[in-house]
């Protein structure tokens, strides 16, 4: 069984509050400055709110927003 | 910024100009790498260096007048270096050292030298050099004409024939015993060669029947050498008002460039400066430098050691100016200095596509001026970056997190929630008008009240307030019509309430007002206290507490505020030990220019910096400055808090205030000096502004270097709850909400308390979008 498999099994720690559904990975795009970028994230299956990790926002997304401000 | 303005500015940075003993060389030796490859023990290095400027090493290693000697910067404290006798020790040193001369291919002109000696030979060896077919004509047995005054002591022979051995490498033909104008005519010369340099040695008698000059020598052009007849060049000593060898040399080399561009047939005069011997530009502060006698020669004769060398190479200072790099972080952090800067600035703001690396560069500096103050030709790399600012904002090109944060702070300060601009209580005009300025109150709201009541109470005629920001964050970061918005709005209150003289406590207002206000009459609150007497009782210090003062970088050239401060400070009995660089030689605390917001690291380093450079208790005069050096460990006092009676001490416990805390700050001394002193009250909170949040201390810190406000959280919570859209983690329990008030998505982790206090657990935020639909 692969590491994926083995977190598929436990219980979800997010759960959209407003449908309460857990969130499920799917497609979205970010964008910034114009530049726009598909990601995949965790959503609500139900009314489509995301989630963004503290890790992402603090580090790739701040990562990328810098780039793009200098270009 | 211009092709032409950048080259201006370039030009006033001297840093790569050469070191004094380079530019007096008339061959421009680079003398400083030879001590530097010395002083590393590296003396191949040292002798590649001095053979590739010099033709003959051996001779002038021996005999050079060292021109550089009498101009060397360590002769200001000690003795200038000893560079002929480090040149001579590099040869021996590298004796094994084998010479490579690479010559051109051989070219079909051919080239005759009248004269032997050094700058005959000279020309000889570089127009071998470069291919050209060259006759020498010596009418001795020997080369090296006046050399051979010297003795065998001070310059043996064998040096002379090894140094001049040289010649036959680049196949120069050599003809010894041959007088030209006896054994030869000078018409057949003209006649079998392409040029002829006549180097005649001191006052000769030949003269060929050219026209001489007023001292009855061959008259030839200053620059080219070039005589009244084409082809024909004459130099060396017969024109030379003092001999000196080197200038032999030199007169060699000159004459040798004319010739090989008149046989090219290109111009002889263009691009000719710095040949020879000038002054540099380059500053060399030597002040300070701990003076060093020359390091003595055991051997007189057999020249320096090894060991002897690299001592006497160490106490060569490698001249370089870095005057401002040496003073400030900003400059020091980036690794160059400013002319590369300048160029660094003015490329990132032509740049059409790719990355624009000098953003950072132009958004870190502090704009406060310290580099124009200690830089000899008054370059200001402030000047430079705030340009670049307003060019990048014009250009739509400025990068948004630079500067937001404090923009919406100076929005905030200006609005209706924390502005007012008043008359004293029970007057209908203002003779003075007490203008805080937004981080006086944001850091110190009470002092101010109580500075507000001893202004009314010591002076006639009304003292109105105002409290607004003047707009120095949208001037600092480029933003020239919001600064102008923001200062008319400024100037269109003061005049309403009859253009009444500013009190200004803070030292940036000060420094605005005065360059965008002229119009207005501006004082210093602390000249003002200065005028008016200390308010009672005064007794913070007793006179053993020694303190140092850290000036305000905005009012850098301003004396009397500098004077009043320290008046204040003698009268309130503490003793002043001045810092090293203070008064107009002031440095930035790291918030001017909004450096803080555009780079804290580099700010904390700058705060670093500056307090480490003395272990007394500062005394500052500006609330940002305080408040920075404080949050940095350092026992800073303000100036207001030890006039209003507080202990040292006191002082400096005061906990600098959150960036929330400032805002709160202002907008509740708004609030309750409108209700104490004029019986209004203010309007009611905004729905949000209710929300009560309880911040771990930990995650408070974090806030603030996330530049996160609670009232930014208050907002996600008042949607989130509002709009029921946020998240739940089912492990603890915790709700997680994102919301994006402007240009900000911020995320809050929270949970409410029984008595429906928010828990606030965790907040971040990014400026990426997301497109999501929320159905």
């Amino acid at each position: 069984m692969s590491e994926k498999e083995i977190d598929a099994l436990a219980e979800p720690t997010w759960w959209c509050s407003r449908c309460f559904v857990p969130l499920e990975m799917g497609k979205g795009n970010i964008s910034y400055l114009g530049s726009v970028f598909p990601v995949e994230l965790l959503r609500c299956p139900s009314c489509g709110q995301v989630f963004i990790p503290e890790d992402m926002a603090t580090g790739k997304m701040a990562e990328v927003e810098k780039i793009l401000e200098d270009k | 910024m211009e092709q032409d303005g950048l080259r201006n500015l370039e030009d006033l940075c001297i840093q790569d100009h050469p070191p004094a003993c380079v530019a007096a060389c008339p061959i421009h030796v680079n003398s400083r790498a030879v001590a530097g490859e010395i002083a590393r023990g590296d003396f191949a290095a040292a002798a590649k260096i001095l053979k590739k400027a010099v033709p003959f090493p051996g001779i002038t290693s021996r005999i050079c007048d060292q021109p550089c000697q009498t101009v060397c910067k360590r002769g200001e404290a000690g003795a200038p270096v000893s560079i002929r006798a480090l040149e001579r020790a590099c040869l021996d040193q590298a004796a094994q050292l084998q010479d490579t001369i690479l010559t051109l291919p051989k070219k079909e002109k051919r080239v005759a030298i009248v004269g032997g000696g050094l700058s005959g030979l000279t020309a000889a060896f570089d127009l071998g050099k470069k291919g050209y077919e060259v006759v020498v004509f010596e009418k001795d047995k020997q080369l090296g004409g006046s050399l051979w005054r010297f003795s065998e002591e001070e310059l043996p022979r064998q040096v002379i024939a090894t140094d001049v051995a040289v010649l036959e490498k680049v196949g120069v033909e050599i003809r010894l015993g041959i007088t030209v104008g006896k054994d030869t005519s000078f018409a057949d010369l003209l006649g079998e060669f392409d040029a002829v340099y006549l180097a005649l040695g001191g006052e000769p008698k030949e003269t060929f029947a050219l026209p001489l000059d007023q001292h009855g020598f061959i008259g030839a052009d200053p620059v080219t050498f070039a005589t009244a007849t084409e082809g024909v060049f004459a130099g060396g000593g017969m024109h030379q008002k003092k001999h000196s060898h080197i200038q032999s040399i030199a007169d060699g080399r000159r004459a040798a460039t004319s010739i090989d561009r008149y046989l090219q047939n290109v111009s002889l005069r263009a691009s000719r400066t710095n040949e020879g011997s000038f002054t540099t530009r380059l500053y060399t502060n030597t002040e300070g430098l701990e003076p060093l006698p020359t390091t003595p020669m055991a051997d007189a004769a057999g020249g320096y050691s090894a060991e002897e060398a690299i001592a006497e190479a160490r106490r060569c200072i490698q001249c370089e100016c870095l005057e401002c790099v040496k003073v400030c972080e900003y400059l020091n952090s980036f690794g160059s200095y400013p002319k590369t800067y300048v160029r660094q600035v003015y490329n990132n703001l032509s740049i059409v596509m790719g990355r624009r690396h000098a953003n950072t560069l132009i958004n870190s500096c502090s704009l406060c001026g310290l580099c124009q103050e200690v830089c000899p030709e008054d370059l200001h790399m402030g000047l430079v970056c705030k340009k670049a600012r307003e060019t990048l904002v014009s250009q739509g090109k400025m990068p948004p997190s630079a500067h937001e944060f404090p923009l919406r702070d100076m929005l905030f300060s200006n609005s209706e929630t924390c502005s007012l601009a008043h008359h004293e209580p029970g007057k209908e005009a203002s003779k003075f008008l007490f203008f805080p300025g937004c981080q006086f109150t944001g850091s110190i709201p009470q002092q101010i009240k109580k500075v507000y009541a001893i202004l009314r109470e010591k002076l006639t005629g009304g003292v109105g307030l105002m409290l607004r920001c003047c707009g120095a964050p949208a001037d600092w970061s480029g933003r020239t019509e919001l600064f102008q918005e923001t200062l008319g709005e400024c100037r269109r209150l003061w005049e309403q309430m009859g253009s009444p003289q500013l009190i200004l406590s803070c030292s940036t207002c000060y420094e605005i007002f005065r360059t965008h206000l002229p119009e207005a009459s501006i004082i210093s609150l602390w000249e003002v206290l200065d005028r008016l007497g200390l308010p009672e009782p005064s007794n913070a210090a007793s006179s053993a507490t020694v303190v140092t003062i850290h000036d305000t970088c905005s009012t850098r050239y301003e004396k009397s505020i500098h004077s009043s401060v320290r008046t204040i400070l003698g009268r309130l009995g503490f003793s002043i030990e001045e810092l090293p660089l203070s008064r107009e030689r002031t440095v930035c605390c790291g918030y001017g220019g909004l450096m803080f917001f555009a780079n804290p690291e580099l700010a904390k380093r700058a705060i670093q910096r500056r307090i480490e450079q003395s272990p007394a208790d500062y005394v500052a005069y500006c609330a940002m400055c305080r408040d920075y050096f404080a949050s940095r460990g350092k026992r800073t006092l303000h100036l207001l808090d030890l006039i209003l009676g507080a202990s040292a001490d006191d002082a400096a416990a005061r906990k600098a205030p959150s960036y929330s805390e400032r805002q709160e700050n202002r907008a509740r001394l708004k609030q309750s000096i409108l209700k104490e002193l004029w019986g209004e009250t203010v309007t009611e909170k905004e729905r949000y502004e209710t929300i009560r949040l309880r911040v771990a201390e930990d995650l408070r810190e974090v806030l603030e270097q996330r530049q996160i406000l609670d009232d930014d959280i208050r907002k996600v919570i008042e949607y989130a709850e509002r709009t029921g859209s946020r998240l739940l983690n089912r492990q603890n329990g915790h709700l997680l909400a994102h919301h994006k008030p402007a240009s900000v998505t911020y995320w809050v982790e929270y949970t409410f308390d029984p008595d429906g206090v928010v828990m606030v657990y965790n907040a971040y935020c990014h400026r990426m979008e997301i497109a999501e639909d929320i159905q």
